[in-house]
């Protein structure tokens, strides 16, 4: 059989592609509820819904950001908020350029006879769930595989049902509208060198394509949101071009070109480690025929959560904030990032949690 | 586990991009003894070792043809031949600035239980033939796979044990340092249009890349010889700039980047189908992060053969013939064939022979 050729095939092929567009990427801003939750508990906010609905308008209502944003990634409570004067944030998003994209994942179960391994539930329903996230306005949507690197880790099972879960979810996603990002996060937990992270990524991601091939997905209607190839966090660390170096490689050595574009996560980052170290991709002369950008959620909100500590009178310094690592961000997939967007407390603080749950 | 990155790491990623080298392509000079005796007897030439020594003389001394060659695929017997002078064919070409190369596969065998389909034999004692090649010359190799197009074909075991035949002889080749030249034909033969050859073309592709990530194949150290995308046999022609297309998309959705180049074989394809086929690949605009050149036997040697028709007489006259067609060629990898207004003799002649068995 072909891969996905019906009614939504082109407009998925122009959304992708857009999302790729040089100069812009993703804000992930889809923490569950308890995820969310634990971020505001560092900076000693109430996790109510107010609260949530605050701080998602203050990221997107900051001045000058949204240029530099091609999605946002939502939480489903978000999708149907509005701003403070009453303006629903799909209105704000579309209206500044901004495709709303929807988390349609239900988080992560173990893999019974593995150690700790896991895999990712959502499956059912989900054709009904996109058709309603659609309607509301969504146009890509965010699934999060998980897997980690261990002496006999990611198992052959957990790399298959992974992928598998990946292939399924893309397909019905295309079947809805939505531009599926597809999404195998290898931990970056460990003491691993970048040696063995690049092989489990080469591994992963070509297990992945194989599995999207298998199930009909429209590559040219997708994108990848993968980790960087990076040592693990309790392995020395390597300069940004080295990062550069091996995951451009990872990515040659698996991704088709036909995929538009890469949105990398920044896992255990921080902000500034983040950003460095994609404009190092952006930078490198060899084949890329695929944009790179970002998709992140911790390295872009960090210092702006600490900026605003819940506190209305320190919106507008967070904001701009904000529009300072959007921009950083922006320069970052052009390779043209000098550096020093830093600045604020915490940019340069990693982010790191162990065996981190959204 | 990575990659191969053994002793002949640098060397296999030197040959096999130089093989890609825009403006030169390969000659498949190697036809088994029973194949050749095929060719031969069309043009009246007894198959005995001196006639076949003799039409290989003429094509490796043919004079300005070796400048459009990055590469010669020899049958085992050539390999070890001279010229009429004493100087041996390796050497006439290593001067040239063309690598040898060596088929290693023993031929297609039935599949029980499908409905004539085959899978490759030649894996027994591989590694100890590849370290002989090598040590006589040879820097690739070559095996040919070959699936066809039916009702219920090409079936899910076909291409599984094909793709996994490939992938063995691959990494078996590069432990041995020959360049392998991954090649799973996909027969024209059929009434299917150019759709239904898409779908399977990408469907094996895909299969072979996963069999050759789960292998270590390092794949820029590789080639593909692929089958262009067209309608079958008995099917209406289309214009080589549709072939072009449906090919380029094919190997987007399936070829990761690292692969430095494809060389397409001819198929039934007569010499100039096959130049303006690769020459529309070549002008396409599109994202193609690998050379597009040829591998071609058929349609680099048919109106050489003709024209020679074995007599010492002939042999400028064919030696010019071969010559076009090289340059010809060398255009296509460049985009700027202009056609030829003056054909040879068999030029456009259709070289399908149904379920052609080398």
């Amino acid at each position: 059989m072909s891969c996905y050729r019906g009614k939504y095939a082109d407009e998925l092929i122009k959304n992708a592609a857009y999302i790729g567009t040089p100069g812009k990427g993703i804000l992930a801003a889809d923490e569950s509820t308890g995820t969310i939750g634990k971020r505001f508990e560092s900076i000693k906010v109430d996790n109510n819904e107010e609260n949530r609905r605050a701080l998602r308008e203050l990221l997107f209502t900051a001045p000058g950001v949204l240029p530099f944003l091609s999605g946002v990634i939502l939480f489903e409570e978000t999708l149907y908020q509005k701003t403070a004067a009453g303006k629903p944030f799909v209105d704000v998003m579309k209206e500044g350029g901004v495709l709303p994209g929807i988390k349609v994942d239900k988080g992560t179960v173990e893999l019974a006879g593995t150690d700790g391994e896991t895999t990712t539930q959502g499956l059912d329903d989900m054709a009904k769930r996109c058709q309603q996230y659609y309607t509301a306005g969504a146009r890509f949507a965010k699934w999060r595989a998980v897997l980690k690197i261990g002496p006999n880790l990611p198992s052959q099972l957990a790399i298959n049902e992974n992928a598998n879960g990946l292939a399924r979810y893309a397909i019905i996603c295309q079947e809805n509208g939505l531009v599926p990002i597809v999404e195998p996060e290898i931990l970056v937990d460990g003491s691993h060198d970048i040696d063995r992270c690049a092989d489990v990524t080469e591994r992963v991601l070509a297990a992945c394509y194989k599995a999207l091939n298998d199930h009909h997905v429209l590559l040219e209607g997708t994108l990848l949101k993968p980790n960087m190839v990076t040592p693990g966090s309790d392995a020395k660390k390597v300069a940004p071009e080295v990062i550069a170096e091996y995951t451009v490689r990872a990515l040659q050595r698996t991704m088709p070109p036909a995929v538009p574009a890469v949105v990398f996560l920044s896992g255990g980052q921080s902000e500034e480690e983040a950003t460095v170290n994609l404009n190092a991709m952006n930078k490198l002369k060899t084949k890329k025929p695929w944009s790179l950008t970002f998709s992140y959620g911790r390295a872009l909100q960090q210092s702006t959560l600490k900026a605003w500590a819940g506190k209305t009178e320190n919106v507008k310094k967070a904001q701009e904030n904000f529009h300072g690592r959007c921009k950083a961000n922006s320069e970052a997939t052009l390779g043209t990032y000098q550096g020093g967007a830093a600045g604020s407390e915490g940019a340069s603080e990693s982010l790191h949690v162990k065996d981190y749950k959204y």
